[in-house]
């Protein structure tokens, strides 16, 4: 028996979009010495979607990067398997004001690797964490996002997943157990 | 996840292992690219580098990789060692795993002595060279380097030059260009081929112009001056003559060759200058590709 629940879709899916977009507008007015940095590969959907709309808002170009962070995840050699997602960073983010873009805020600690990563190339000014879901409180470490696009209770056991449609089906699905 | 807890040769692995490595060894050429060139996935293990064999590169490029993923190095080397007092090989590699090593690169001059290791003790072994039998990240990176030139190197024509017979590196560029898809062929004096490589199903040629022709890419071996124990040919000279690769040989094709070598050259012996640095040459990117290589192979060791 299928026990997910949609917790989700649209036309709800595209406001939040909106709104974080907006908010993203108000706090960085015209993104100058900003960039945005997604969280690969699952944050890269929601970060793709974002900058698309923030042009469309009429947002000038920004600096984009993805970047991988499975080199520096803690959960290395604890029996999950991990395989690299490509990271591409053309720029350095010293002094740079950084939004760190990923698709569900859990334990924190993919905030934690990115972190680490991120300091690699070069010491930002400061980093923003913008999150679509924040499972708030299932955290292992102390991190909070600054822009959430919706906040959920779920058990620790549960399953998160960003379904990203194609044709305007998105949705954000919460499984029982991890599927 | 890789089919193997060691690199003992790339005989006994996968095809899947080796695009896995390939994959993540893209990704480290990335990271050794930043302006940071480390990542702390090995920050809690230690790797020994075991040399009963001179090796310049080879054991650099190690040492590098390890550094780079953050891992602590014990380095070792024969010469300065109780190998020479008559230690056994197994109570050496024995001894400094109880000082708790995670992980061992070895070369060694015995073919099979990283087999032999990898049956006896814990730790995860790489294979840094063994004798004359396999090299395997030697073959893992320059099968990166021609990968990154043509794309998919199925149906790709590969010739390897050279002395064949006392070579390591060919024996696992064999394996390994066959596995990916590659067609393969040796050239070299009749003396430095060895008798039965037919039954591994490669062609062999031994006139330098028709082996050029046939072949995308060349990969020409180092004349090995301190195995020649027997003379396998007149000179140097006659062997630069036969079976060197100079300029004016590859301008007289009409076609382009991707050039590789796995150092160090005999510059004017198998290879000439204007050749080994010409702009179709790979032989500095094999270097750098190297690195990426060993990182990948052993992140995803340690992962096991």
């Amino acid at each position: 028996m299928d026990t997910s629940r949609i917790i989700l879709s649209q036309p709800q899916f595209n406001l939040v979009i909106e709104r974080l977009c907006h908010e993203l507008i108000e706090t960085y007015d015209d993104f100058r010495d900003t960039c945005m940095i997604s969280i690969q590969p699952r944050g890269t959907p929601l970060a793709d979607r974002i900058y698309r709309r923030l042009t469309e808002l009429g947002v000038p170009a920004f600096p984009y990067g993805k970047l991988d962070i499975t080199f520096y995840r803690d959960d290395f050699r604890r029996g999950k398997q991990l395989s690299a997602s490509t990271t591409e960073m053309n720029m350095l983010v010293e002094d740079m004001k950084v939004i760190l873009v990923d698709d569900v805020l859990y334990t924190g600690r993919s905030v934690q690797a990115a972190l680490t990563a991120l300091n690699h190339y070069g010491r930002p000014a400061h980093v923003e964490l913008l999150a679509l879901v924040d499972r708030r409180f299932n955290r292992h470490l102390p991190v909070q996002p600054d822009f959430i696009g919706i906040s959920i209770d779920a058990l620790e056991e549960e399953y998160v997943k960003v379904v990203w449609g194609t044709e305007g089906d998105d949705e954000i699905i919460l499984y029982p157990k991890k599927v | 996840m890789l089919s193997t807890r060691h690199l003992t040769g790339i005989k006994n692995i996968t095809e899947a292992d080796i695009q896995l490595i390939f994959q993540t060894a893209e990704e480290f050429k990335e990271v050794i690219n930043r302006p940071i060139k480390k990542v702390p996935s090995l920050r809690d293990m230690t790797v020994a580098n075991l040399f009963f064999e001179n090796s310049t590169r080879t054991r650099v490029s190690f040492e590098l990789a390890e550094r780079r993923l953050s891992a602590d190095i014990v380095n070792f080397s024969a010469s300065a060692s109780s190998v020479s007092k008559g230690e056994t090989l197994l109570d050496t590699v024995n001894n400094i795993l109880a000082m708790k090593v995670d992980m061992v690169v070895m070369r060694h001059p015995a073919p099979g002595a990283c087999a032999f290791l990898a049956n006896k003790i814990k730790a995860n072994i790489v294979n840094a060279g063994d004798g004359t039998h396999e090299h395997p990240t030697q073959a893992l990176l320059d099968a990166f380097s021609m990968r990154e030139h043509l794309g998919d190197l199925a149906g790709k024509k590969i010739c390897i030059f050279g002395d064949i017979l006392h070579s390591r590196v060919a024996l696992s560029n064999i394996f390994c260009l066959q596995k990916l898809g590659a067609h393969v062929k040796v050239c070299g004096p009749p003396t430095l081929i060895p008798k039965h490589i037919g039954g591994l199903g490669v062609g062999v040629e031994h006139d330098v112009r028709k082996a050029l022709e046939w072949c995308d890419v060349a990969n020409i071996l180092r004349i090995q001056l301190e195995r020649q124990d027997i003379r396998y040919f007149p000179s140097l000279r006659e062997y630069s003559q036969y079976f060197g690769i100079n300029k004016a040989l590859l301008d007289s094709l009409g076609k382009q060759i991707l050039i590789m070598h796995p150092g160090p050259i005999n510059r004017g012996v198998e290879i000439t200058s204007d050749v080994a640095d010409s702009e179709h040459s790979l032989i500095l990117q094999q270097v750098e590709n190297g690195v990426a290589i060993r990182m990948a192979v052993l992140y995803l060791l340690a992962n096991q």
